[in-house]
């Protein structure tokens, strides 16, 4: 199987060498109706400060990518079947069980997106947040509790001196995701992954987390990787976008170019299938088809069947695209991606040049 | 919560008045007291009469209840067969009976839920199937069997215990009965526990405790299994009252004087009163196990409140 190296550019602004360099990355699910491939050949980087935005249908792999980067895949039946996750220069795939515990939570954070299943609900917040310095810094119980009182002011959660002991079952839906990204934030991470972390919650505080998170993000000069299905977060906070299927990115790009003009039929059909306020009216546009099995990904480029620009052409069917480098700093796995761009607008001239 | 607590001491007044009433009621259907109490012979009637009126076998159903409950009241649970007080059997069987429930439940408690956390962090592998097998067999298996069969095997073939216990009884007598009469509840305990542990160990919280670096003990003895032993938790507590009542066989078997002979005796005599006063302290520690088994719910589970 043809899978490209690491030729994702990265972007001019930072020299340094990423925070985080997932190559090559597979995983796979032996289940008892076969073995899905989950993830196939996942390649980005994320810089120090950086923001990554991994869009998406349900389904493409995403969240298990995140899953093989902290290390907490469901094993059996996942497995890491070939890559490295390069953190900070070093392989965690590599790393012995117990180093790559101390990564997790310290170096590198999760938050979910459903705070309520996510945190224990027969712990107090105080608990759970305590934790992280009992278990990582050898706190002592009263220290921990001054810790994560100090943690829940941060992240704005009021009366945080009572509420310490509250369990989360008591919060509101946009208060426990608060406690999520407190928890997350605990030790000053490097690298945060949140995945989709305001999906579950109500329109009008999905807003005032993001911007929580954002602004830790700036405040901490973090790394975040950011699994959402909301495009308009992802133009607000967004450095860069991975748009994946079927396991595999199918394109990446400084986030404002990918809106202008994308270099991936998928890409396009994704920002066609978003309500805007320009297009008001207008009929909402959808991709037409399914996603694969990942039991039984197609032949060639696994987007074919349902690609309009694929028109029965041979190399669609027969050829992997590799995710390679196209125009200003972007990367995409379509043999015919100049057209992609050329298609759309203007945009073209600079792709022909 | 104090409401709560006395809402439900007020509703087992119903139960507690229906349960006894019931019984009293069967056990006047069984037959003829005075007859069951002369066996075979046939007593002087002049005598019958008289023990007749004493026990006022004359009156109606309604009026012997009314009779009953209020002697108890009184605390007058009436006389046995043998012309000892109730309250006295009473005395002597509970702490026999009682002695040997805990014993079982100290068996369900300790290898149950070890058994169930072992084969629920193990699923599908050897130990699993072998234990799940066991509980199987444990299950279908009649408790008088397994008590017989462990009984000639321990107590009379090896001789490690023996077979049949002191009027006394004493713990270390009573460790072979405990094991018997804990079996099958103890199989359920293990089933449970696994199960439980299976369904948790997917849970959200379980994967949040480990992205958090926590060492797999922490993530196991503090998430994992705090969890799961609450459904644990409880059914053991309501499991004691049905312990204490299904003790009958396993008291006879190692002929333990316990609540069960107790009992097995005044059905035996169509004795009224024992039946009726030791039912009726079985159905009262049923009752209050119950409560308390559901005001535990809610110290173990912050997300029950009682109002
Ligand atoms: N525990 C698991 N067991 C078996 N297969 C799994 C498991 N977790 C994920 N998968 C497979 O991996 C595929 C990708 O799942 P993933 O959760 O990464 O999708 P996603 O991109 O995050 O989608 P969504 O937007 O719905 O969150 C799923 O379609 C599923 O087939
Ligand atoms: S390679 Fe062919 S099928 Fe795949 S996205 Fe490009 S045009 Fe469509
Ligand atoms: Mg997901």
């Amino acid at each position: 199987m043809a899978t490209s190296p690491d030729l994702v550019p990265t972007p001019a602004q930072t020299p340094a060498d990423p925070l985080l360099d997932v190559r090559d990355l597979h995983v796979e699910f032996r289940t008892r109706d076969g073995v899905a491939k989950a993830v196939n050949g996942v390649n980005y980087t994320v810089h120090a400060g950086e923001t990554l935005a991994v869009l998406g249908e349900s389904g493409s792999g995403k969240s298990v990518t995140a899953q093989a980067i902290m290390g907490i895949l469901d094993t059996p039946p996942g497995f890491v079947t070939r890559g490295q996750v390069l953190f900070q220069g070093r392989d965690l795939l590599t790393m012995s069980a117990e180093e790559r515990r101390k990564v997790r939570g310290a170096r590198i954070a999760m938050i979910f997106q459903d705070a309520l299943s996510a945190l224990n609900p027969v712990l107090t917040v105080g608990e759970q947040l305590g934790e992280m310095f009992r278990v990582h810094r050898g706190a002592s119980r009263k220290e921990a509790r001054a810790k994560a009182i100090e943690l829940m002011d941060r992240v704005r959660i009021p009366a945080a001196r009572d509420r310490v002991r509250d369990y989360p079952h008591q919060f509101s839906g946009g208060m426990r995701q608060r406690v999520m990204i407190a928890m997350a934030m605990a030790l000053e991470p490097d690298l945060i992954i949140a995945d989709e972390p305001t999906t579950a919650l109500d329109v009008t505080v999905q807003a005032q987390v993001m911007d929580l998170l954002a602004e830790l993000q700036r405040e901490f000069t973090m790394g975040l990787i950011l699994i959402t299905h909301d495009l308009g977060v992802v133009a607000d906070v967004a450095d860069k976008i991975a748009v994946m299927y079927a396991g595999r990115i199918v394109e990446t790009a400084p986030v404002h170019d990918i809106y202008r003009a994308p270099a991936h039929p998928y890409t396009r059909g994704l920002l066609r299938s978003i309500p805007r306020l320009d297009r008001k009216g207008r009929e909402l546009y959808a991709i037409k088809g399914l996603p694969p099995s990942l039991l039984h990904i197609p032949p060639g480029c696994p987007f074919h069947p349902r690609c309009a620009q694929a028109r029965g052409r041979e190399l669609c069917r027969s050829d992997l695209p590799a995710l390679l480098p196209v125009v200003g700093g972007r990367a995409s796995a379509c043999h015919f991606w100049k057209e992609t761009l050329g298609d759309d607008n203007a945009a073209a001239d600079r792709a022909g040049a | 919560m104090g409401r709560y607590v006395i809402r439900r001491l007020l509703q087992m007044i119903p139960v507690f008045i229906g349960s006894t009433f019931l019984i009293f009621f069967m056990v006047y259907a069984l037959g003829d007291p005075v007859a069951a109490l002369f066996g075979d012979r046939a007593p002087d009637p002049a005598t019958a009469a008289q023990i007749r009126r004493d026990l006022h076998l004359n009156d109606s159903l309604g009026e012997q209840y009314l009779i009953y409950m209020r002697n108890i009241f009184t605390g007058d649970f009436g006389t046995a067969f043998n012309g000892q007080a109730v309250t006295s059997l009473m005395g002597s069987a509970f702490p026999v009976t009682i002695r040997l429930t805990l014993v079982a439940v100290v068996f369900e408690v300790v290898i149950g839920i070890a058994l169930g956390v072992v084969t629920g962090l193990r699923r599908g592998r050897p130990v699993d199937t072998g234990v799940l097998l066991l509980t199987l067999v444990v299950i279908s298996v009649p408790t008088f069997v397994t008590g017989y069969v462990l009984q000639y095997i321990f107590g009379v073939r090896l001789r490690w215990t023996a077979p049949s216990v002191s009027p006394s009884a004493p713990v270390g007598e009573l460790l072979l009965p405990g094991l018997v009469l804990a079996l099958v509840s103890l199989a359920y305990v293990t089933r449970l526990t696994r199960t439980s542990i299976a369904e948790n160990t997917r849970a959200d919280y379980v994967r949040t405790a480990v992205a958090k670096g926590l060492p797999q003990r922490r993530v196991i003895v503090r998430h994992l299994l705090r969890n799961s032993l609450i459904p644990v938790v409880t059914f053991i507590g309501t499991d004691i009252g049905a312990l204490m009542g299904g003790a009958i066989v396993t008291e006879r078997i190692f002929n333990i004087h316990g609540v069960g002979f107790q009992l097995y005796q005044g059905i035996l005599r169509n004795n009224a009163p024992t039946v009726v006063g030791f039912v009726t302290i079985l159905v009262l520690v049923f009752l209050i196990a119950n409560l308390l088994v559901d005001l535990l719910y809610a110290v173990l589970d912050p997300r029950i409140r009682y109002a």
